[in-house]
């Protein structure tokens, strides 16, 4: 049993554990207070590793290209963001490049410097708290998946006018935001706060 | 106040708060949260001031960016320049219905209906409200996990500019209403989360009935 209170409306509530799969609904107001999720150490590790790689990669190498009559460009995920450097836009480069890399591979690289440690057997960081606070706190501004919503709607915009090419970039950010969606759906925060707390 | 017994009490009633980052129930006499030492607040601090100060600043970014073009276009020699809605409308002519209706909704319906929603749930604080409190709840939930998707016409402009770059064949460039429109997302995302769905509960429910015996 453990005393929680709901996020949306304070009630207090005793919540006996979950078996796996089940959630606990608040009595008043019906949100999710928590899902009995177990964390998988192994797993939410290996995920959080393959999204920080993934995307450092993917900032390297082509993300989309094309060509008409001759005439070919290509773009980079960093070149992207550059766009809007010239004249009054100059702020949204840095808005954009944190939205779309700079903050899906930071909450990435938490996860791994706070539970990297106890998977391997070492003591949690002491800032391992603090910085699962921060990831908690950014995930909204997190924005790889609706970047590859705007990639598809580009797309469609293109595809008729000239040859699209997609680049290596292209797949890894692919693969990275299916990642991070998948991690959002199977890792409970309760669950790695609870981990971090039995650690310290 | 009439503090609502039927359910049980609150953390706060209770003598302890909750803390608004990892959940954690502690004694409200805390400054920080013992575990993710995060400042420990029962309720979001002026609350309803910071809402409607976010919610000014997002709607005053809102107006340039439907006045601003979007993005400018130069084909062959040729000079365009799309806002917002002239974006949509061009997506239509070349039929493409469905992009248009994502950028339709991305970018006028769901900002539209942020104003609208954040507006509806600061004043039934203010005032009794005809909504019950687990319809505004719902609404709150569903306001700040569909506002942030607005971005989507940003990134696309992004992209645009970025890869047509074809010297005179054609050229894409973001025009000044990206940031205008960026901003006002960032705003109203930043008034929804100002918001605190609790002071929803503190009160009873509107006694409608009870006022119209009396």
């Amino acid at each position: 049993m453990t005393l929680l209170a709901c996020p949306a409306c304070d009630l207090l509530h005793e919540v006996p554990d979950l078996a796996p799969g089940r959630r606990a609904r608040c009595r008043r107001c019906d949100t999710v207070i928590v899902s009995g999720q177990r964390v998988s150490l192994d797993r939410t590790l290996a995920m959080a590793v393959a999204v920080t790689v993934l995307i450092f990669f993917a900032l390297f190498f082509p993300f989309l290209s094309i060509s008409e009559l001759g005439l070919s460009n290509s773009a980079t995920l960093i070149e992207i963001a550059l766009v809007f450097m010239s004249g009054w836009t100059a702020p949204l480069t840095i808005a954009v490049a944190l939205t779309i890399v700079g903050i899906p591979f930071l909450r990435a690289a938490i996860l791994v410097y706070a539970l990297g440690p106890i998977r391997f057997g070492y003591p949690i960081p002491d800032k391992a708290a603090q910085a699962f606070r921060l990831s908690q706190a950014l995930r909204p501004w997190a924005m790889a998946e609706i970047f590859f919503l705007g990639s598809a709607v580009a797309l469609v915009k293109i595809i008729d006018l000239a040859h699209v090419g997609f680049g290596a970039a292209f797949w890894a950010f692919c693969a990275a935001t299916l990642i991070i969606a998948f991690e959002r759906n199977t890792t409970d925060s309760a669950a790695i706060w609870s981990l971090i707390d039995d650690m310290e | 106040m009439v503090p609502d017994r039927r359910y049980g009490v609150t953390a706060r009633e209770a003598g302890l708060v909750a803390c608004h980052r990892c959940e954690l129930v502690s004694e409200k006499d805390l400054q920080r949260c013992p575990r993710c030492n995060a400042r420990l607040r029962s309720r979001k601090p002026q609350s309803l001031q910071r809402v409607w100060a976010w919610w000014i600043a997002g709607f005053l970014a809102y107006i340039p960016a439907n006045l601003y073009p979007m993005l400018t276009t130069r084909q062959l020699g040729r000079e365009s320049a799309d806002t917002i809605i002239g974006g949509v409308i061009v997506l239509i002519e070349y039929g493409s219905v469905g992009i248009a209706l994502i950028i339709f909704v991305a970018s006028v319906v769901v900002p539209m209906s942020k104003f609208l929603v954040i507006a509806l749930l600061a004043l039934s604080i203010m005032r009794p409200s005809r909504l019950s409190q687990k319809a505004r709840i719902h609404l709150h939930e569903v306001i700040e996990f569909v506002g942030r998707w607005s971005m989507v016409d940003v990134f696309v402009v992004a992209l645009l500019a970025a890869l047509v770059q074809l010297g005179a064949a054609a050229e894409v460039n973001p025009g000044p209403a990206a940031i205008c429109f960026a901003l006002s997302v960032a705003f109203t995302m930043l008034s929804a989360q100002a918001f605190d769905p609790r002071l929803i509960w503190d009160t009873l429910p509107a006694k409608s009935k009870m006022e119209k015996q009396a």
